[in-house]
C-alpha cells in the first residue's frame, strides 16, 4: 500500500553552487581507479596483477569472505598498479583505460523472465552485484539472503544534491529493466519514494513498484528515513537498497549485457568553476570533470555531508553522484572578527544563535571550518529536531561508545547508516562525529552477530 | 588582529611540549581558542559544520543573565539605601544605589570566577584536557545567587566545593549530576545556615544606623514566620523592588533572559514552560485548600505566589541547564513540571526552607536520569513491540 509521507524533522543546508541542468560530455578517462575501501568492511583479494589485460566487466578482486562478489572493472584496458597503504592493504587498482571500451558479454535478456538465481549469478559475475546494499549495517547485500523488501529513493535532499529527475531523463526503459531485476530478488515489495513535486514519468511511469510520495527537508530523501516511516526494520529482517543511478547500471546490463559503468555526476559547491552535470564513469580522475582546483580547495567525491575527502588525483567514488568542492577553512579566526564572538552575518546554523537565521532565502558559502572544538555532549534536544526517527540519537550514540551491544540493539541501530546522522554531526554544538560512532556500533554488532 | 596572532604564534612553543612552560599547556590552549576560533578543519564525517560552539552558546547564556546583574546591582544599592532611610522614593539615587550596588557585588563575581576558572585551568593541566566552558555560566550563576552579605571567602568556598565536587570529580564539563551553581548555593547553606538564611544578609546595611521598622527579611521570610504583611505587593515583586539573592528578585530581568535564551535557542522552552505550569498547578491547589485549613501563605494569588522568590530565576536559568536536565523531550516536560510542583510545595509547607527552589532543582536533578530511563525504556518497548506484531 502506498503512503504519502510528511517529513517535519530534519534540516535544508542551502550553500552555493548547484548544478546547472546541462550535461556535459566528458573525454573518455584515461585511467580509472577502484577502491576496495569505498565498500565498507571489504576485505579484497585481489585478481590481477600490473600489466593483465582486463576488459570493461572482468574481475579486479573479489570478496575475501565471499569470493562470489565480485568487483570489476569498468573500462578495459590494462591493469596499471595495485595501490597498498600500511599493512599491505589495498588502497586501489588502478587500470589504464583503451580508447575504445571493450566489453565482456554476460548476456542480454529480460529479467522478468528469468528466475531469481539467474539474475542473481548475472549480477555478481558482471560485478554490479555492489551497488545493491543492506540495512542493518550499510554494507554490500549478502546474495545467500533474501531481503524482506527493496528500497530506492528518487530524489537527493543532501546539500546541493543531483536533480534526479535530471539525471533519470531518456532512460525509461533502463530505469524499468532494473526494477524488472530488483523485483525479481524478493518475495517482498519493491518500494519508489518520489518527492511530490517529481515530475518525471520514468519514476511515475515505474511498474511492478510501490510508490510512496515522502516530502519535507532533508534527510527526506535518504533512504534509511524513507525505510524507517514506510516498513522498518525489526532484529533479524534485511531490506536492500539501491540508488537510481545503480538501478540504470542494473537495467543497462539486462538489456545490453555489458557492465556499463557510466554515472551521470552532478558537480556543485562554491568553489566549482563550472557546476554542470557530467557524464562520466565509474572510478574516473575528478580532475577531468572539476577542472584544475587551488590549494585551498576540498574535493569531495560525493557531497558535504557524507562524501569522501580526495586528493587533487582522486578518482570518483563507486557509489556517487556528485563531486562538491568547497573551500578549506583551517585559518585561525579571530573570536570578535569572525569567530565566535562575531556578528556573523555569513554563519549558517540551525540554531538561531546567529542573525542570519531571520533570513530564510539566503544561501552560504561554507568552507571546511569546524567552527569551534571537540567537547563533551552538553546541549540536548539538538539531535531530535533534526532526526527523523523514533530513535533517541544521543543515547543510542552513548551505548555505543559504551560497547552495549544489547542496548544498541534496543535502542534501533539496525535502523540507522552512519548517513542517518549527518545532520545531527553537523548540528552539534559539542562537534561530536556521530557518522564514526556509528560505524563503530554497527561495526561491533556485525561481529556480535555473524 | 595580524600583530596579536603572531605574539601568540611566538609564544606557542614555550607552552607547546618540550617548551619551558608544557605543564600550562591547556591553559594557553585555552586562552589561544578563546582569542583564535582554532583552524580546525573537519577530518572526518561531515565536511561542513554548523556555525555553532559551545563558546557562543555559553556567552548567549551570559548574555541573557546581564539584566539580572545589572538589576541585581541596583537594588542591592535600593535596598541598602531603603534600610538606612536614604532616596526612599525609586527614582532617586540611581547612580547612587548603582555604584553602591556594584561595589558590593563586583567582588563576589571576581572571586567566584577567579576561584572556579582557577580550579578548573589546574584540573585541565593535571589531566591533560582542554578547558570546556561549563564554568564560564557557573561563575556567573554563583554571584546572582548568593546573598549580598555572604562574606568573600564564604563565596570562594562554596565555589571551590562545587567545581570539585560537584563537577570535576564527575568528569568535568558535561558530565556533572547536579546544577553546579546551586551546588554552591546548597553546600553554603548548609554548612552555614546562619548566615545564608535568616534576615541579616539579604540587605547590605554596611554598618549603618537602620531605620524604624526595617526587618531585613525577604518576602518568603515574612511568609515563613506568618507576617503576611511583610510581603511585597505583586507589582514590586514582578519588577524585582524587594530583598533577595542579588540576581534573583527581578522577575522582568528574568523574562529578558528568558527571551534572549528562547529567541537563540540556546534554552529549552519545554523546561520553561512546565516549570511554570507546575508552579501555577501547586499554586491553584494551595489556593483551593487554602480556605480551608485556614492558611494565609497558601492563599496567595497564584501569580504571585510565583513572581515572589528565586521562582522564575530557577525557571530560566537554572532548570534549564541542559547537563543535569532531563534529555528527552518527554523527560523535560515531566522534570519541569515536577520542579515547580516541588518548589512551591516545599516553599509553603515546609518552615525549614523559605525557597524551595534550590531544593526542587537539586532533587529533580537526581532525579532526571531516571525519568529518562523510563522514557526511552517506552521507546525500547515500542521497538519491541513492533517486531511481535510483525512476526506474529
Amino acid at each position: 500500500m502506498s503512503k504519502s509521507i510528511r517529513i517535519r524533522k530534519g534540516l535544508d543546508i542551502r550553500l552555493v553552487g548547484e548544478a546547472e541542468k546541462v550535461l556535459v560530455q566528458t573525454d573518455p578517462a584515461k585511467v580509472i581507479a577502484i577502491k576496495p575501501t569505498d565498500f565498507h568492511g571489504l576485505v579484497p583479494k585481489v585478481l590481477v596483477k600490473p600489466g593483465d589485460r582486463v576488459k570493461a566487466g572482468s574481475p579486479l578482486f573479489a570478496d575475501k569472505y565471499n569470493e562470489r562478489v565480485l568487483y570489476t572493472s569498468p573500462v578495459s584496458g590494462e591493469v596499471a598498479d595495485v595501490v597498498r597503504g600500511e599493512k599491505r592493504k589495498v588502497l586501489e587498482v588502478r587500470v589504464l583505460a583503451d580508447a575504445q571500451i571493450q566489453y565482456e558479454d554476460f548476456g542480454a535478456g529480460d529479467a522478468s523472465t528469468m528466475n531469481r538465481e539467474t539474475v542473481i549469478q548475472k549480477l555478481l559475475s558482471s560485478g554490479v552485484w555492489p551497488v545493491i546494499r543492506q540495512r542493518p549495517f550499510d554494507v554490500v547485500a549478502n546474495p545467500a539472503q533474501e531481503p524482506k523488501a527493496i528500497f530506492i529513493s528518487c530524489f537527493d535532499s543532501n546539500p546541493l544534491g543531483a536533480d534526479l529527475d535530471f539525471v533519470v531523463r531518456n532512460q525509461g526503459d533502463d530505469f524499468q529493466a532494473g526494477i524488472n531485476a530488483l523485483a525479481k530478488l524478493t518475495k517482498g515489495k519493491v518500494n519508489l519514494a518520489v518527492n511530490p513535486k517529481t515530475a518525471a514519468r520514468e519514476f511515475l511511469d515505474a511498474k511492478g513498484v510501490v510508490r510512496h510520495t515522502v516530502s519535507g527537508p532533508h534527510p527526506a530523501g535518504n533512504v534509511g528515513v524513507q525505510i524507517h516511516h514506510i516498513d522498518p526494520i525489526n532484529k533479524g529482517e534485511v531490506v536492500w537498497t539501491c540508488s537510481v543511478q545503480d538501478v540504470l547500471m542494473i537495467g543497462r546490463l539486462f538489456r545490453t549485457g555489458h557492465f556499463d559503468a557510466s554515472r551521470t555526476v552532478a558537480l556543485t559547491g562554491s568553489d566549482a568553476k563550472n557546476p554542470k552535470y557530467y557524464r562520466t564513469i565509474i572510478g574516473a580522475p575528478l580532475k577531468d570533470i572539476a577542472g584544475a582546483v587551488g590549494e585551498k580547495t576540498r574535493i569531495i567525491s560525493g557531497n558535504v555531508l557524507t562524501g569522501d575527502r580526495v586528493g587533487a588525483e582522486g578518482n570518483l567514488g563507486f557509489y556517487h553522484g556528485q563531486v562538491t568542492l568547497i573551500p578549506e577553512g583551517d585559518e585561525p579566526k579571530f573570536f570578535i572578527t569572525e569567530g565566535w564572538a562575531s556578528p556573523g552575518f555569513d554563519k549558517f546554523s540551525a540554531s538561531r544563535s546567529f542573525p542570519t537565521w531571520v533570513m530564510p532565502g539566503k544561501r552560504y558559502s561554507m568552507d571546511s571550518s569546524q567552527n569551534g572544538e571537540e567537547r563533551a555532549f552538553v546541549m540536548s534536544g539538538q539531535y531530535e529536531q533534526v532526526f527523523p526517527f523514533d530513535i533517541y540519537p544521543v543515547h543510542l550514540l552513548k551505548a555505543i561508545l559504551m560497547n552495549d551491544i544489547e542496548q544498541m540493539e534496543k535502542l534501533g541501530l539496525y535502523e540507522v547508516a552512519p548517513e542517518d546522522f549527518a545532520l545531527c554531526e553537523f548540528v552539534c554544538t559539542s562537534k561530536i562525529n556521530s557518522q564514526s560512532i556509528v560505524r563503530q556500533g554497527l561495526d561491533a554488532l556485525i561481529k556480535e552477530t555473524t | 588582529m595580524k600583530a596579536l596572532r603572531n605574539l601568540v604564534d611566538s609564544v606557542k612553543p614555550t607552552f607547546s611540549k618540550g617548551g619551558k612552560l608544557e605543564k600550562l599547556h591547556w591553559v594557553f590552549d585555552g586562552l589561544e581558542t578563546f582569542l583564535f576560533t582554532p583552524g580546525h578543519a573537519t577530518t572526518s564525517g561531515a565536511h561542513i559544520r554548523d556555525g555553532i560552539d559551545l563558546k557562543r552558546t555559553m556567552s548567549l547564556v551570559i548574555t541573557a543573565m546581564i539584566p539580572c546583574l545589572l538589576f541585581g546591582m541596583w537594588n542591592v544599592g535600593h535596598q541598602h539605601y531603603l534600610a538606612i532611610g536614604e532616596f526612599t522614593a525609586l527614582g532617586d539615587g540611581f547612580w547612587e544605589k548603582f555604584l553602591f550596588g556594584a561595589i558590593k557585588v563586583l567582588p563576589i563575581v571576581v572571586v567566584s570566577y577567579g576561584v572556579g576558572l582557577g580550579i578548573e585551568f589546574l584540573f585541565c593541566s593535571i589531566k591533560g584536557h582542554p578547558i570546556q566552558e561549563g564554568f564560564l555560566v557557573s561563575g556567573m550563576l554563583i554571584p546572582l545567587v548568593m546573598p549580598v552579605g555572604t562574606p568573600l571567602w564564604m563565596v570562594a568556598i562554596g565555589t571551590a566545593f562545587a567545581v570539585v565536587i560537584g563537577k570535576e570529580v564527575f568528569g568535568g564539563t558535561g558530565m556533572n549530576i547536579l546544577n553546579v551553581a546551586l551546588t554552591a548555593r546548597a553546600f553554603l547553606f548548609f554548612a552555614y545556615p546562619t548566615m545564608l538564611s535568616g534576615d541579616k544578609v539579604w540587605v547590605s546595611t554596611d554598618g549603618q544606623a537602620v531605620v524604624d521598622g526595617f526587618s531585613g527579611a525577604t518576602s518568603m521570610g515574612h511568609a515563613a514566620s506568618g507576617n503576611m504583611a511583610g510581603v511585597v505587593p505583586m507589582m514590586d515583586s514582578f519588577w524585582g523592588f524587594e530583598a533577595g539573592s542579588i540576581g534573583e528578585t527581578s522577575v522582568v530581568a528574568c523574562l529578558i533572559g528568558a527571551a534572549i535564551l528562547l529567541i537563540t535557542g540556546v534554552g529549552s522552552w519545554r523546561i520553561m514552560l512546565s516549570v511554570f505550569l507546575g508552579g501555577l498547578a501547586m499554586a491553584g491547589i494551595f489556593n483551593w485548600v487554602g480556605p480551608m485549613v485556614g492558611n494565609a501563605y497558601m492563599q496567595i494569588p497564584m501569580l504571585h505566589q510565583l513572581m515572589l522568590g528565586s521562582f522564575f530565576f530557577g525557571l530560566v536559568f537554572m532548570a534549564t541547564d541542559p547537563v543535569t536536565a532531563t534529555q528527552t523531550n518527554t523527560g523535560k516536560w515531566i522534570y519541569g513540571f515536577l520542579i515547580g510542583l516541588l518548589a512551591i510545595l516545599i516553599r509553603v509547607v515546609n518552615p525549614a526552607y523559605p525557597e524551595g527552589m534550590m531544593l526542587a532543582i537539586l532533587f529533580m536533578n537526581v532525579m532526571a536520569p531516571l525519568i529518562d530511563h523510563y522514557v526511552v525504556q517506552a521507546n525500547i518497548n515500542r521497538r519491541l513491540k513492533r517486531a511481535t506484531l510483525q512476526t506474529a
